[in-house]
């Protein structure tokens, strides 16, 4: 057994918790894991990615390019970016939210339209999920619970995690006040990628 | 925080080294932040019984551990490889007086330059010190050499260097947590020994072939030490590798014989003999330099690895299959890659954060000379400018980057201040301004300002204080008055400092009051003595509430773009409209754009 993760996006979208946290459960559910992140040198609005590695023996970990299996993006733009590292069946799920970076803000850059984004990341795979989380997580009171949402929608694609592990490792890492949104976040994104995997 | 004593963990190799510390019984620990070590303190200061500091740079946490040492305790000092520049002084101290109780250092380094001035590969501090160097390539040897580092360290009277890397570092792994701390419980006490201690010729000439005895003694150990290891395979290709690198040869050559090396100095002669006579071809796979494949070729063996293997950056398993197959040692790849097209999408670069408090004084500084009217497209002047500004290293160096452009130098920390008095001695014609953060002011600032003063040197310095040490994710330094365990110190004042060693001309200005910064910048440039401007403003990821973010009335602004001269990330524009993104804007505290607009189309967001 093998499953190789990356999740990208911008500092300060709480990438680096979601990942330790599926390093965790997968280390729960009696495998072998590393995961490592790369934060570039802003301490906000720097791209992040994050690797996370799990088998029954893992060795580098980093992920080559060509065999991740789950590429999760939290934002559109830094997903496409790392398009290239999927194996040929992975899957790729894409918060559509934009955060534009300077260049283009300032008009000297073109930001990939979803259809791009989707277009780009289906020259190498077939299934690609566009999910409105940022909205989502905004409308139950705490856009910060974005990284849970997506958390879920990852863990449909994790089989050998149960549900409870999952959450156990989630509530392990937040204060306790925090613990009934971000299990609803988690719930959220469950269910957003069983929707449409049903469909 | 990480507890100290469940069985199995989830850790990165900086927590793993922290913890396998702790459990080695450290008493004393002493760092200066710098990616990627700074975790190593962070999480040892969160330990207790022990006594962690942030010391005010690498050379102080250093001659502090080595001071414990000598009383009897085991001590730690943690640094960035550039750190260890700064601390090599009493490294090579260290190296020849000996200790008592166990000292290691550990060194970071940072393949790729994720985070650092430049690329260095501190293995060969380990030779030049002529001190046994161990390399964790996990998580579990992070924790299980610490221990190991502090024995070798005792037993044969040497400092030990751990030697890590961004990627060991910065990766979590699971760790099998074998001990629970143990403390000896000898007395703390200094042994007068003048001979082994106080290093006059005549005591260091004594001590120097105890050194060469030391490193005999310890290529013996090298020959068993159970972290150097045969894993037999293959026997048609032979690998030696270390740290990182083993996990990344692992992968790609799954069938190999492996030597992989947990001590890297010295080396173990006879066991890789032994290695390169069991296989037909045999090779190194080691990040930067060829430390190891030269010293095996000077052995008289046959190796090669840096002819196809890259000596510059980072590597991984794609780096590395790919240098494999143009080698030969694997079949050509059957089909290209998918590689999508990725190559032309917009770049993120690091930016300073909306509200940061450098904002407003670079913008300033690029107004004074029209200096970005002298650049070219590629950031070169095309002409002289009146004003240079020798900068130095933090979140404040991306002042160098567009639209700021005002910094025109960057070396190493604490530079700017004796760069600028050299570019003012060798008589340029403009005028010299050196920028530097208020933790790198500390570190190794004052003794450029010093000389400053005592040289009589005609340039104006601003310190930017934002009461942190930003860039490596807000650790306290001397000025804050907090120490790395969370206690209330004196905190040293920056004014009082610079006034005290004779610096009359000293101002301390609002970072967020644009008027009063050019006020200061002018009057200090006219000046005809050394003055200091202490610019002084909270780090806005610190700022804990955020009021009054500011909006751009459409009516009035006549998208002049000038607000998009400061480069903050929440000024936003809609096909030339500008706009201010209201949750990220620090609104209240800052207002630097609204200061700025000519039209006055800034204000507080209405509700
Ligand atoms: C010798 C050395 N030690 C440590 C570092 C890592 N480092 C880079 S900048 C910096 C300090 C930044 O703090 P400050 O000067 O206060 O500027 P700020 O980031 O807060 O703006 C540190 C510790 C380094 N580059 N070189």
């Amino acid at each position: 057994m093998k499953l190789d993760l990356l999740i990208t996006g911008v500092g300060g979208q709480g990438i680096v918790l979601a990942s330790d946290i599926i390093g965790e459960a997968a280390m729960a559910a009696g495998y072998d894991t590393k995961k490592t992140d790369t934060l570039g040198m802003a301490q906000r609005g720097g791209s992040v990615v994050s690797h996370v590695r799990i088998g029954d023996k893992v060795w580098s970990p980093l992920i080559k390019e060509g065999d991740v299996d789950i590429l999760a993006g939290f934002e559109k733009l830094e997903a496409v970016r790392w398009g290239s590292y999927l194996a040929p069946g992975g899957i790729a799920i894409v918060n559509s939210q934009s955060i534009p970076p300077p260049s283009v803000s300032r008009g000297l850059e073109h930001y990939p339209t979803d259809e791009e984004v989707v277009d780009i990341l289906k020259q190498g795979i077939e299934r690609v999920f566009l999910i409105n989380g940022t909205a989502q997580a905004k409308a139950l009171g705490d856009i910060r619970t974005l990284n849970m949402l997506m958390l879920g929608c990852i863990a449909t694609f994790v089989p050998f995690v149960g549900v409870d592990t999952w959450k156990e490792c989630i509530c392990r890492h937040l204060p306790a006040k925090a613990h009934e949104i971000n299990i609803k976040a988690f719930d959220l994104g469950q269910r957003e990628t069983q929707n449409v995997c049903s469909r | 925080m990480v507890s100290t004593t469940e069985t199995a963990r989830l850790l990165s190799g900086n927590e793993a080294m922290a913890l396998g510390a702790y459990h080695a019984g450290v008493k004393v620990a002493a760092a200066y932040p710098g990616t990627p070590s700074t975790e190593i303190l962070e999480t040892l200061a969160g330990f207790g019984d022990t006594h962690a500091e942030w010391s005010t740079n690498e050379k102080v946490a250093l001659e502090v551990a080595l001071g414990a040492a000598y009383a009897g305790v085991r001590a730690l000092a943690s640094m960035k490889q550039v750190g260890l520049n700064v601390a090599l002084d009493p490294f090579m101290a260290a190296a020849i007086t000996g200790v008592k109780g166990g000292l290691v250092v550990i060194s970071c380094d940072d393949p790729g330059i994720h985070s650092s001035q430049g690329e260095q590969d501190n293995r060969h501090l380990a030779r030049l010190a002529k001190v046994p160097m161990l390399e964790p390539s996990d998580s579990q040897e992070a924790y299980d050499l610490m221990a190991v580092a502090f024995d070798l360290s005792e037993r044969f009277d040497t400092p030990a260097l751990l030697r890590s890397s961004t990627r060991i570092s910065h990766s979590k792994s699971v760790v099998r947590i074998g001990h629970t701390r143990t403390v000896s419980d000898a007395p703390v006490h200094f042994q007068h020994d003048v001979h082994k201690y106080v290093m006059l010729p005549v005591n260091a000439r004594l001590r120097r072939p105890l050194v060469e005895e030391r490193l005999v003694r310890l290529a013996e150990l090298a020959e068993t030490f159970p972290f150097n290891k045969i894993f037999p395979g293959d026997s048609s290709l032979g690998i030696v590798t270390s740290g990182v690198a083993y996990q990344y040869a692992r992968e790609v050559f799954p069938d190999a014989s492996f030597l992989k090396l947990g001590m890297t100095f010295p080396l173990p002669q006879d066991l890789i003999r032994q290695f390169a006579a069991q296989v037909k071809r045999l090779i190194v796979i080691e990040e930067l330099d060829p430390f190891l494949q030269e010293s095996i070729r000077t052995m008289g063996l046959k190796v090669t690895g840096k002819e196809f293997i890259p000596r510059i950056g980072e590597l991984n398993p794609g780096i590395v299959e790919a240098a494999a197959r143009k080698a030969g040692l694997l079949p050509p790849a059957e089909s290209p890659a998918v590689a999508a097209t990725v190559a032309n999408l917009p770049k993120r670069p690091p930016l300073l954060c909306p509200g940061c408090p450098h904002t407003g004084i670079f913008f300033v500084l690029s107004t004074i000379g029209q200096r970005h009217k002298i650049l070219d497209a590629q950031g070169k002047s095309v002409k002289e400018s009146k004003l240079v500004i020798t900068g130095d290293i933090g979140c404040y160096t991306l002042g160098a980057l567009p639209p700021l452009d005002a910094m025109d130098t960057t070396a190493c920390m604490g530079a700017s201040i004796g760069q600028a008095l050299g570019m003012v001695k060798a008589g340029v014609a403009s005028k010299v301004m050196a920028v530097i953060g208020d933790s790198t002011f500390l570190h190794s600032g004052i003794t450029g300002l010093v000389n400053g003063v005592y040289n009589n040197g005609r340039l104006v310095l601003l310190i930017l204080d934002n009461s942190t040490t930003a860039m490596t994710g807000h650790q306290d330094h001397p000025g804050t008055g907090v120490s790395a365990q969370g206690q209330t110190t004196r905190a040293v004042r920056l004014e009082d400092l610079v006034r005290g060693i004779g610096i009359a001309d000293v101002k301390v200005v609002d970072a967020f009051d644009l008027k009063a910064l050019r006020t200061a910048v002018r009057i200090a440039l006219e000046s005809d003595e050394l003055s200091v401007i202490i610019v002084r403003g909270d780090c806005s990821v610190r700022v804990p509430r955020r009021e009054g973010p500011r909006a751009i009335d459409a009516e009035k602004c006549n998208e002049c773009g000038v607000c998009f001269m400061l480069g903050c990330p929440a000024i936003l524009s809609n096909e030339g409209e500008a706009y201010i993104d209201s949750a990220v804007c620090v609104g209240k505290g800052c207002t630097v754009c609204q200061q700025l607009c000519p039209q006055q189309a800034i204000a507080e967001a209405a509700p």
